[in-house]
């Protein structure tokens, strides 16, 4: 037991001399405290997961959602697959991530690039320009306006474009960028190096992590895109995947199918919704373990630098 | 996870700077001298890096910022094809729609609950990612801290929707805790519908979301306080609570002045999604917050001056809050939001 203990813990670093040992009280409060917090994170999720992957029996005899799972039913899921608003949802909602973070990415390390050097042409203004947007935000009428009335409405370029560039994410990228040591690139320019080859070359390499951690922040954010898309899409099939999952399980209307096959046996109910919920959850759990480790590295830095 | 040696001091902001001696640091070099177009054809890859960014603000920040003079518009869509068109061909009315949206008692209320639930989140939200941070920070096990970590700073990626649909699920009149309450025989009661408690929910929402992402700013500015102070205190006989107030607390003030004083800049806006998302729900009277009456009452009835009006009124006064709460911060001796870096 105490091996185990000893194994999940990890390397237990010593405990200073100076300080005094912990009070049983205080060591059992902080791991209530902490495991509720664990467990109030993570018990959602279980309950989603496992009611999405039940029968209709399993389901039934609970009287809605599962705890504990009996046996796995894939049907829920079977269904989404075979086609359908929630299907093209996912691949509208994948399109705009992935065209979206491409673009914000590139913009933002241009942008965060030409604006790292003090001195340059320009440079005071164009920073004044980039970080007035942070304090005072496009007004949401107007910018309803502006959108529909460049013709976005009912693209993807109206959930694309707006967000293109987070004035947050320039400012962590640019103290990233600042914190690179200026001998490096002093060298590439005296060698001859343009400022683009300075940057394809030298700075990005160096950058990965940072370029990691925004780019998880504007994928997220292009994943999560809920009232963008309320207020730009009408269209029923170019929704993504969050406005289906509103009006599918907050709003309790049943999606379009276009299919309108509904000869077949449907699976229960509350294990496609909780599917939907599941495929909706999953991209954002699946990404997340990989760039969590760098926030505070790659992020902070610049953050607080700014 | 280590955290680095963040929040440095103001003579770290630009690393780059050139340290030559003779003028003062932190100052970039007078280029006056150097004509313009030296600098054009020495700077120019610089400026078309900026471009792409810099259209981008101007047409959907900087425009729609410029948009907000529709407020003085009685603004009809129908006139001209397009929404240039109509601005072109509205008629321009002054103050009159915010004569009308001062005398609107939906606004007063939209106002009162914004207010409501800053207050109410400011004394139950703010406090929780400082106490967090300290516990996990105490912890001796950096691999349980990180995996602690890894848990919770994982709703702050979820978006309001799912958030929302999981408390539905959790705790809504068909969720798990009603079910558990029936079989039980129990009353159930359903919280995501009482407009009663609904700024407990919406706290209690934000909490779950988001308390575990508040810590990260706290981790990095506790990992930079000195551990030989915590160890020259304990010699002179102070114990785990004096370290905490004389060196833990005040080593953490910077950064918890800096996030009140954002707050309280930010203090119109308490969110958005979450209340769009659950108004209809508990009703208008309660989850009606500024945002949300900008929303309704232009876009969703079509009424755009008047929720323009709206908006630009809680712009200006955001505005002149963030400002405010930035000279109280450069009073209070603290490095505030922007401190001309």
């Amino acid at each position: 037991m105490t091996t185990l203990i000893r194994r999940v813990a990890g390397d237990r670093s010593r405990r200073p001399v100076w300080q005094e040992p912990p009070t049983p009280v205080g060591q059992g409060l902080k791991a209530v405290v902490l495991t509720v917090l664990v467990a109030g994170v993570l018990f959602p999720l279980w309950v989603i997961l496992v009611t999405s992957l039940s029968s209709r029996e399993t389901i039934a005899r609970a009287g809605g959602l599962v705890v504990v799972p009996r046996g796995i039913d894939t049907s829920a899921y079977e269904t989404i697959f075979a086609g359908g608003a929630v299907t093209r949802a996912l691949w509208i909602s994948t399109l705009v991530t992935v065209i979206g973070t491409a673009i914000a990415l590139t913009v933002t390390v241009l942008a965060a690039y030409g604006l790292s050097r003090p001195g340059s042409l320009g440079h005071r203004w164009l920073l004044a320009y980039f970080l007035i947007p942070f304090l005072v935000y496009p007004p949401l009428v107007p910018r309803y306006l502006v959108v529909t009335g460049l013709g976005l409405k009912d693209t993807i370029w109206a959930l694309v474009l707006p967000p293109a560039i987070s004035v947050f994410n320039l400012v962590v990228v640019r103290g990233f960028f600042q914190g690179i040591p200026s001998e490096l690139l002093d060298s590439a320019r005296i060698d001859g190096a343009s400022d683009f080859r300075t940057l394809a070359r030298i700075v990005l390499p160096l950058s990965r992590a940072v370029i990691a951690v925004v780019g998880l922040f504007y994928a997220v954010s292009y994943w999560n895109v809920w009232f963008d898309a309320l207020l730009f899409i009408d269209r029923n099939d170019m929704y993504p995947i969050q406005r289906v999952l509103q009006s599918y399980l907050l709003a309790g209307q049943a999606p379009h199918t276009s299919g309108g096959s509904s000869g077949v046996t449907m699976p229960p109910t509350e294990a496609v919704k909780m599917a939907v919920v599941v495929l909706t959850v999953a991209p954002i759990v699946a990404v997340y373990p990989f760039i969590q480790r760098h926030f505070v590295k790659g992020v902070l830095i610049g953050a607080v630098k700014g | 996870m280590s955290e680095p040696a963040v929040l440095a001091g103001p003579e770290r902001a630009r690393p780059d700077a050139p340290a030559s001696p003779g003028r003062p640091p932190g100052r970039p070099p007078r280029r006056g001298r150097v004509p313009l177009r030296t600098r054009l054809r020495r700077d120019w890859q610089l400026l078309a890096m900026v471009a792409p960014g810099f259209g981008i603000l101007l047409v959907f920040s900087y425009l729609p910022i410029a948009g907000n003079v529709i407020a003085f518009q009685d603004y009809n869509p129908y006139l001209g094809d397009n929404p240039w068109q109509a601005f072109a061909h509205s008629d321009w009315i002054g103050f009159g729609q915010f004569q009308l949206l001062f005398s609107d008692p939906a606004f007063w209320d939209a106002f009162r609950n914004t207010l409501a639930i800053t207050a109410f989140q400011l004394v139950f939200f703010f406090p929780l990612p400082i106490v967090l941070a300290i516990a996990l920070h105490n912890l001796l096990s950096s691999r349980l801290r990180g995996l602690i970590q890894t848990i919770v700073y994982l709703p702050h990626f979820f978006s309001w929707v799912l958030v929302v649909t999981f408390f539905v699920a959790m705790l809504g009149g068909a969720g798990l805790l009603a079910q558990t309450m029936r079989d039980a025989g129990m009353q159930p009661w359903n919280v995501m519908t009482n407009p009663d408690t609904f700024i407990v929910l919406v706290t209690v929402e934000a909490v779950w979301k988001d308390v575990g992402w508040g810590t990260i700013v706290f981790l990095a500015a506790l990992s930079t306080i000195d551990q030989n102070l915590y160890e020259a205190a304990a010699a002179d006989g102070a114990g785990r609570w004096r370290r905490l107030w004389h060196i833990t607390l005040p080593g953490l003030r910077p950064v918890i002045v800096l996030l009140l004083i954002l707050r309280l800049g930010d203090a119109l806006s308490v969110g958005f999604e979450q209340f769009l998302l659950q108004r209809d729900a508990v009703g208008r009277q309660a989850a009606e917050v500024l945002d949300t009456f900008v929303y309704h009452f232009s876009i969703a009835t079509g009424n755009y001056g008047y929720g323009a009006a709206a908006g630009l009124f809680k712009a200006v006064i955001g505005l002149v809050l963030i400002l405010a709460a930035n000279r109280v911060a450069h009073m209070l001796g603290e490095r505030g939001i922007y401190s001309k870096s």
